[in-house]
């Protein structure tokens, strides 16, 4: 059967729809609550049992102590495949997915972030 | 005519991923096709022996970004069944439902590769457009539009809300109508089924003498699917029509495509209504005991085999994968026998190709000649059987009686 111009309903259509595309840099859609994004880290937290580093598929964290139960996280945000694994293997959630996901940096020192413990409180005691 | 040999790839404008064929030609027609494959090795197996379960479920998971669920799920089945865990029955039917929806985002993407291929460019925006909402529903699902991590061994690490079930459902609801638009134009647009009738034919007799998995298959009339021959998941529980055509061509396999779309939205509404309640996950031990599994797994582009072998450690001895395209690839050479040349991009990629999936090279060292050479098929078949014959194991008869019963199966 032979219908010419099957589509040009179709086509009239999406001239008066809005577009399906974004206007990507001005407008941000909003990722899902579920998003895997860059780490953070909550240094109180840590115990410094080291399963995220000990779990991790891209040897992406580095636990470092630097006082008495006061640990410190280096994360190579360049190494790091978003998985979230860490996450879920922390006992204490000292670990924490944010959505942020603009991680492009022009300078590659930027890309190893360092959530350092506050170790004056130790200096002091 | 003089023959001339074109190579086409390994860097080559109209192929997405690097390959390299080479195509012997008289005239227009092809007179033979060879494909190379191996420019996307990647070490994965490998890789996988020097990480633990844990980790490796993230790599297999990265062997392909379309099958990142199908991957990922075939290699927990393996390490599950090794471990001898018995996974929650709503972990199996999340992961059923996650396997269709991946199965809808494949089948609708190559949808579109296949208007782009034949120049249908149109079909390529409508359904990349309509893919959108099933990536949407991924997202939320599972958190990523790629590269879900939904899988542990044990079971899934996310659940299903009843506001997922009702988004999931709602989007159903749009993309069956959407389906429904295209089967409408596939079976009336005669501009498609001219370009696709009668291009890489493939009988039912070589698509079951050449292996031929999936979709391929199934559109020579071969009733060949994992989620029936050997249910993992939930699909034993799921009432689901294994789709079919006769018309051996890319138009047949246009068709069973946009038929399994329209049975996995089915499917997803039925998982949906039966899912149980339950725990998601069961522990699963770091070590996992001695031992071997053979998993397979129904892709959107057919089977899946992952095999696993375990030592008592917290690590793999062996990892092999095959991959549906590996199975395909040798189905497009004889599709191509005397065929056009400008058909060759529409018969390569109804086979939905992924060349990171398949990748995987075999290269044996002969040690008195120390001369690396890649084994044939053939080569390490019959080197297989010699190795047999010699250990005092002869399987000629068997195999006999098996090509038989396989033939009489189908």
């Amino acid at each position: 059967m032979i219908r010419p111009g099957k589509m040009v309903k179709q086509v009239l259509e999406s001239l008066f729809k809005k577009p399906a595309t974004s206007q990507y840099p001005f407008k941000k859609s909003a990722m899902p609550d579920r998003y895997r994004g860059k780490i953070i880290f909550h240094p109180e937290l840590c115990i410094g049992c080291k399963m995220c580093v000990r779990d991790c598929p891209s040897n992406a964290i580095t636990i470092n102590k630097v006082g008495d139960k006061k640990f410190e996280a280096e994360f190579n945000l360049a190494k790091c495949i978003y998985c979230a694994q860490c996450v879920d293997s922390c006992m204490k959630k000292a670990l924490e997915s944010t959505k942020e996901f603009e991680l492009a940096v022009l300078d590659k020192k930027k890309l190893k972030v360092i959530f350092g413990a506050d170790i004056k409180e130790d200096v002091k005691k | 005519m003089r023959k001339v040999v074109i190579p086409i790839g390994p860097q080559h404008p109209a192929l997405k991923e690097p390959e390299s064929f080479s195509v012997t030609l008289a005239g227009e027609r092809i007179m033979a096709f060879s494909a190379r494959l191996g420019y996307n090795h990647r070490g994965i197996e490998k890789a996988c022996e020097a990480r633990t379960y844990l980790q490796d479920i993230y790599l297999i998971e990265r062997i392909c970004g379309i099958c990142s669920h199908t991957h990922a799920t075939c290699f927990a089945q393996a390490v599950e069944e090794i471990a001898g865990l018995e996974t929650p029955r709503r972990a199996l039917y999340i992961r059923s439902i996650i396997g269709e929806l991946e199965r809808i985002h494949s089948h609708l993407l190559w949808l579109g590769v296949a208007g782009h291929e034949v120049g249908f460019d149109t079909l390529l925006m409508y359904t990349w457009r309509d893919r959108e909402v099933v990536m949407d529903i991924l997202a939320e699902l599972t958190g990523n539009r790629v590269n879900y991590g939904m899988n542990v061994i044990g079971g899934v690490k996310r659940d299903l809300s009843p506001e997922h079930i009702e988004h999931i459902l709602k989007a159903m609801d749009i993309l069956e109508e959407r389906t429904k638009y295209y089967i409408q134009v596939a079976k009336e647009e005669t501009t498609l089924i001219q370009r696709l009738s009668g291009v890489g034919m493939l009988s039912r007799e070589d698509a079951l003498s050449l292996g031929a998995v999936g979709p391929t298959a199934r559109a020579s009339n071969v009733a060949r699917d994992t989620r029936r021959d050997d249910p993992y998941a939930a699909y034993a529980e799921l009432d689901f029509k294994i789709v079919t055509d006769d018309h051996n061509d890319v138009y047949g396999r246009t068709l069973v495509r946009m038929g399994e779309l329209m049975e996995s939205y089915r499917l997803i509404r039925t998982a949906l209504k039966n899912i149980p309640d339950g725990p998601i996950a069961i522990k699963s031990p770091r070590k996992i005991p001695a031992g071997e599994a053979f998993s397979r797994y129904e892709a959107p582009r057919g089977e899946d085999v992952h095999y696993v072998k375990a030592n008592g450690t917290d690590k793999p001895e062996r990892v092999k994968v095959r991959a549906p395209t590996l199975a395909n690839i040798q189905t497009v050479a004889k599709m191509l026998e005397d065929r056009q040349l400008a058909d060759l991009p529409i018969v390569i990629a109804a086979i939905d190709p992924c060349f990171s999936c398949t990748d995987r090279l075999i290269t044996v060292k002969d040690l008195n000649k120390r001369s690396p050479h890649i084994v044939k098929w053939e080569e390490l078949r019959l080197h297989g059987i010699e190795w047999h014959r010699s250990n005092g194991i002869d399987f000629s008869k068997l195999n006999k009686k098996f090509a038989q019963e396989a033939i009489r199966c189908y």
